[in-house]
């Protein structure tokens, strides 16, 4: 292989760089129409009414729609294949517009006008008349009989509740001389922040309805939206430009569905819908809050002999992603740190705050949390390094899981350990930390994580792409799977080049904007399954392609196409290499041969049915100065494998955005609430305190590269990993400076004066005076 | 009484250009409606990500907090003025691509712009002097430290120095 | 766009002046990163705005012939921090507005708009007070001067007539003279921030560096309105520079600062960094004179 595996520049790094690159917004005819949105401003109750008049009375203002407008069929927003299966659809929840409100920014109603001025002027004009409900923000408070319910079909706010068992859990904890690490570990509700905004507009054409949106996956929001305006799938047209990252939130129906409703509204004219950051924080969806309860029964050899896990799951009002979330994320303990007996348990619960849906990570960043802690102070209780405590309970090479078919082949935890110790100079730093006493303390720490690369067996895993073969030789790109910053385009054009034999990455025109009239099906930007699933399709459509290419040759020169290859853009013979002739002189030979024309495409589908484990650890470094409450990471190593690298720059690329998300997580980002209305505090960048340039050290990013045997390309997960095991190497970190463990994140300094006061670090004698 | 709109004139991109403008439109609203500059992203409006970042007379604003008669005389350049006439990326922009620099690339104008005021200045930061310069762009892809480098190397480049990362 | 009513621009004090005679319900905008911040949210959706920014006769430092150090309200952050007056005479000054959230942002906003929005979070604010600044205020009349300790009111709220608007900031040599400062900002992120706590320090020592002849101590976000700490600055002034000095001029703060509960940070977390802002911030600024703590 010479194409894949190089550090080629981005197939879209020009015009990003020179600014031409057009995202949604750049692509909003003139004159068309505002979409603003009224919001709810109360948790959870029932709109009794809203008057419109002065709203439709200001200059501009073409229309407004309520919640008593709307049709009423429920619709389901989760960017998750549709499954044949009834029992396995998502839960269809939500109306376009919501007469029970059910959190501070629901959405209520809609004022369409001519300009932006006019339509927010008319939001405000609005009169909403509310009764008010009691709400809930809290996952067990929201699970209590008497509880204010959401959703009337599902009882104590309970979405779903799911279990697995392996061995006999009850019995095993009865052996005497175990050691009890018990304890609940937190994680809070964050935002994605992907720095364009969602939104979208419609206009209707021939009788359909044509949607251009910021969102990963074009062809289920032709779905949904086609479900919510109870229209048949193939009356909509979904257009995906470039855009500006997504990070989950776009992997979910947003306001598509809304916008496009509000297009038919108006006689078709083209509207927009353009969510304010405000409304991305809140209105659109965020990470699930999961509480656990974790207790591991240790035996004193350093052995883990049964696990009790419990998750809670904060799912907010709808259900979007709902259960697959948190039960992704508890299906990897079992796994992580095997031991025979297990009882885990996960519930999604309702509550009267923003909707949970999918962010990077799907889970993970939250049970990686919840676990890494727990086997840190594992390790504590038995007296015992957590580094050996880790490699002696971390899943072991061989393991083999039958629910997935994953398989790990190498010793790839140790070796990712190994080496990211070796980077950060583990062993002397944690020696030499150890003297600290004073007001300014070190400590390092790590964590692991696994990950798995794309959605089997839970979900349809499927992709599809067609190549066109260029009167010049190079190759036209087509496929579902969308660019959405991560590189994708650039990975897919270097597996295309490398498959086809053409001369560079450059000969294939990857096609970056999906239209679902045009591009083959596919599913969209998901899990961390781009260039994992892609790689099937490229191989079986680029072999569909190449026959058709040397069968072509084969009427021209005369060869036996088994006798033939393409190498470097030209059709040479097999047994001495001799160039027949380049392929632009075949293309063009066919295509304008008059007596056998051929325009030649191949298309194809594959049908994933394998997934692949990917790994990875983090250690950080950490200077806690306890007086003022702060800590500093001050160096941090990710170490992945992720199989065969692509494309060595991007890939490093990726892992230094994921870990500056899992500092935020681990440090400084949270959507905090009002308990007594509900309602969002700190929705705005300057309030949530998403990580600047200021707030990172240098990002180290590394590899192992381990061939994945499944992969054509010998590759698999990397685009969600690197935010999975930040957060709780800085706890174990502050944890190894300070003795303090801290078990909910993020770990602020407001957190870090409760718990260094608690723990007697901190002693303001004043406040004793006070009391 | 004032009136709804001002004839506004300034330079953009090297270029001096005049038109009607609504008095209650930010230099954002300007710029991507008026001069079709859609390298100004719209990412907050609040100057708090700094996507909408150009410069004016040499100095970086987020433009979406500045009100667009404010530009009447101003010397204004986008990300489009970078370009040179034959299509060739300057220094900066070159240096983005090569330290894949760029992911989503909808923080990417803002920044340049950025590294742009600061190359001008023609100092040699130090590498916390340069953070603290970037500070006012957020940007969830990178985790900033390609962004990093290639601004680093392209100062180091225009002060004929080797770099050291 | 914006939802103002209108715009009236000044490209003179004078014409200012008259603008807010006639349109006695406009709201002043200088740099704007505050007033279109809040027309935008709704708060201020549909006023009319007097715009100064056009001023420029209200740019720049300069030393007054009383040698005050005289700031045009409409100087920039940026532009403070690299004044070579600021640097010279009050150089805590510019390193406080230079930790004003971002690089764009303190190429906008003024240290006339900082003050005049009367917010305690101003990270000019508790340096000014430290300085004993004057405010200068223009109107119909003539000019006003005020000590800033009585421009701010209350949250919000300053001193400003209906006829003027603010035309300098005065530092007067009494208080710059042989003085050295030192400014700390507590926030929960390196930049893009707003102030938890601020607290600027200033000392002049004896010639000998072994004697605090003047200490002062502001806060911001201490209270509703920046403010000063008499006890700390009492237990300092004529005191030797020590750690247990140090400790001592830190723990009266608490005498003196009434910060509140908010879900931005609780009053105990704001008394406890108080404490510790104060101790470093005095440690430093006696250091910054020569001085040593012993």
């Amino acid at each position: 292989m010479n194409k894949v595996g190089k550090s080629e520049v981005r197939v879209d790094a020009f015009d990003k760089a020179s600014g031409r690159t057009k995202y949604y917004e750049d692509r909003v005819p003139a004159g068309a129409l505002y979409v603003r949105i009224k919001h709810a401003e109360i948790a959870h109750g029932m709109v009794k009414s809203v008057d419109t008049a002065a709203a439709e009375a200001i200059p501009g203002v073409v229309k407004v729609l309520t919640c008593f407008d709307v049709p009423d069929l429920p619709f389901p927003t989760a960017g998750h294949p549709w499954s044949m299966d009834p029992g396995h659809q998502d839960v269809a929840d939500r109306h376009l517009l919501n007469r029970h409100v059910r959190y501070w920014g629901d959405d209520v109603a809609v004022v369409i006008a001519e300009n932006e001025v006019a339509a927010n002027q008319g939001v405000r004009a609005l009169k909403v008349e509310y009764e008010a409900l009691p709400f809930v923000l809290d996952v067990q408070e929201a699970m209590k009989d008497g509880a204010p319910l959401l959703h009337e079909e599902y009882p104590n706010n309970i979405l779903k509740h799911t279990s697995s068992r392996l061995g006999n859990y009850e019995a095993a904890i009865k052996e005497p001389g175990l050691i009890k690490v018990e304890d609940w570990y937190d994680t809070p509700t964050v935002q994605h922040c992907h720095i364009e905004n969602h939104g979208c507009f419609a206009w209707e054409e021939n009788g359909r309805i044509v949607v251009v949106a910021s969102t990963q996956i074009p062809h289920i929001i032709r779905r949904v939206v086609a479900q919510a305006l109870g229209r048949p799938w193939g009356d909509v047209e979904i257009i995906k430009p470039y855009i500006g990252g997504g990070f989950g939130n776009k992997q979910d129906a947003l306001y598509e569905p809304l916008c496009a409703w509000c297009c038919t509204q108006v006689g078709g004219r083209c509207v927009r819908l353009d969510c304010a950051r405000e409304e991305t924080f809140v209105s659109n969806r965020v990470r699930h809050a999961i509480r656990y309860h974790i207790v591991t029964w240790l035996k004193s050899d350093g052995t883990i002999h049964a696990r009790k896990v419990e998750c809670f799951s904060n799912q907010g009002a709808y259900a979007s992603h709902g259960h697959s979330v948190v039960a992704k994320g508890m299906g990897s303990f079992p796994q992580h740190y095997p031991c025979p007996n297990m009882e885990c348990d996960s519930y999604t619960v309702y509550t009267n705050r923003p909707t949970a849906g999918a962010m990077r990570g799907y889970g993970m960043p939250q049970a990686s949390f919840a676990d890494e802690c727990n086997i840190e102070d594992c390790a504590r209780a038995l007296g015992m390094d957590s580094y050996e405590f880790r490699k002696k309970n971390v899943m072991e090479q061989g393991y083999h899981d039958g629910f997935s078919g994953n398989t790990n082949y190498y010793d790839t935890y140790r070796q990712c350990m190994a080496k990211a110790a070796e980077y950060i100079d583990f062993e002397r730093k944690k020696k030499e930390f150890a003297n600290d006493a004073g007001d300014v303390r070190r400590g390092i720490g790590m964590a692991t994580f696994w990950y798995n690369t794309a959605v089997y067996p839970i979900s349809l895993e499927t992709s599809s792409n067609r190549m066109s073969l260029n009167l010049d030789g190079t190759v036209t790109f087509q496929c579902g799977e969308t660019e959405i910053g991560q590189g994708a385009d650039t990975a897919y054009a270097q597996m295309v080049a490398e498959v086809l034999g053409l001369k560079s990455y450059r000969d294939v025109h990857v096609v970056s904007c999906q239209d679902t009239d045009i591009t083959p099906t596919g599913l969209g930007a998901y899990a961390s399954r781009q260039t994992y699933v892609a790689g099937f399709s490229i191989q079986q459509t680029a072999g569909l392609l190449k026959e058709k290419i040397l069968k072509y040759a084969q009427e021209v020169t005369r060869q036996a196409p088994g006798n033939m290859d393409i190498v470097d853009g030209e059709i040479v013979r097999k047994g001495d290499g001799m160039v027949l002739m380049p392929l632009s002189e075949l293309a063009m030979t066919a295509q304008y041969n008059p007596v056998h024309s051929e325009h030649i495409t191949a298309e194809s589908t594959y049908t994933i049915r394998n997934n692949a484990y990917s790994f990875g650890c983090t250690i950080a470094e950490v200077e806690v100065d306890i007086p003022m409450c702060r800590v500093t990471v001050k160096n941090i190593v990710n170490v992945h494998d992720c199989g065969r690298l692509i494309n060595p720059a991007l890939a490093a690329a990726q892992v230094h955005g994921g870990m500056s998300m899992a500092i935020g997580y681990g440090l400084s980002e949270q959507l905090i609430f009002d308990e007594k209305t509900g309602k969002p505090l700190n929705g705005n960048l300057l309030d949530y305190k998403l990580s600047t340039f200021m707030d990172h050290p240098h990002l180290e990013a590394e590899f192992i590269e381990n061939t994945e045997p499944t992969s054509p390309f010998g590759t698999k997960a990397l685009g969600e990993p690197p935010a999975c095991s930040g957060a709780p190497a800085i706890r174990n970190a502050i944890l190894n400076a300070t003795g303090v463990a801290i078990n909910h994140n993020p770990i602020n300094p407001h957190v870090l004066f409760a718990e260094f006061t608690k723990a007697g670090l901190i002693h303001d004698d004043w406040r004793e005076e006070e009391k | 009484m004032s009136a709804q709109y001002k004839l506004v004139h300034c330079t953009i991109n090297g270029k001096e250009v005049e038109k009607m403008v609504d008095v209650r439109a930010s230099l954002t609203d300007m710029l991507r409606n008026d001069y079709h500059l859609t390298s100004v992203k719209k990412g907050c409006e609040v100057g708090e990500c700094g996507a909408c970042n150009v410069l004016i007379n040499g100095e970086a604003f987020n433009s979406c907090i500045y009100l667009a008669v404010w530009a009447e005389g101003k010397d204004i350049r986008t990300l489009e003025g970078l370009l040179s006439p034959d299509g060739e990326l300057s220094d900066i922009q070159k240096a983005f691509v090569e330290e894949t620099a760029i992911q989503c690339g909808f923080c990417t104008p803002g920044f340049i712009m950025t590294a742009v005021e600061i190359l001008e200045t023609g100092k040699l930061y130090t590498d916390e002097e340069l953070r603290k310069l970037l500070s006012g762009h957020l940007c969830r892809c990178t985790g900033y430290e390609n962004i990093f480098r290639a601004v680093k190397k392209t100062m180091y480049r225009r002060h004929g120095k080797a770099i050291d990362f | 766009m914006y939802d103002m009513k209108a715009l009236y621009e000044a490209s003179s004090v004078e014409e200012a002046v008259a603008l807010r005679v006639a349109h006695p319900e406009a709201q002043i905008i200088a740099g704007g990163s505050d007033v279109l911040v809040q027309m935008r949210e709704g708060r201020r959706a549909g006023k009319e705005l007097i715009s100064i920014y056009g001023i420029d006769a209200l740019r720049g430092v300069s030393l007054d012939a009383e040698e005050a150090l005289r700031i045009g309200s409409l100087t920039s952050f940026s532009h403070i921090t690299r004044d070579p007056l600021i640097q010279k005479y009050c150089n805590v000054l510019g390193e406080a507005v230079d930790q004003v959230g971002s690089p764009q942002i303190r190429n906008i906003g003024t240290i006339g708009g900082n003050t005049c929005n009367g917010v305690t979070s101003a990270d000019s604010a508790s340096t000014l007070h430290a300085y004993e600044a004057i405010v200068e205020l223009t109107g119909q009349n003539g000019v006003r001067r005020l000590p800033i300790k009585d421009f701010y009111i209350k949250a919000g709220q300053v001193d400003i007539k209906p006829d003027e608007i603010q035309t300098a900031i005065l530092i007067p040599k009494a208080s710059w003279e042989n003085t050295f400062g030192h400014y700390i900002k507590y926030g929960l992120r390196n930049a893009m921030e707003i102030a938890t706590l601020g607290c600027s320090v200033n000392v002049r020592l004896s010639a000998d560096k072994r004697t605090i002849e003047r200490c002062r101590i502001a806060y911001g976000v201490a209270g509703p309105v920046p403010m000063r700490c008499p006890s700390a600055e009492a237990a300092a002034n004529g005191a030797a520079p020590s750690k247990a000095l140090a400790e001592r001029f830190a723990r009266a703060v608490i005498d003196d600062i009434n910060p509140r509960d908010s879900w931005r940070a609780s009053k105990a977390f704001r008394q406890h960094i108080a404490v510790e802002m104060a101790k470093r911030a005095l440690t430093r600024a006696v250091e910054l004179a020569g001085g040593e703590m012993a």
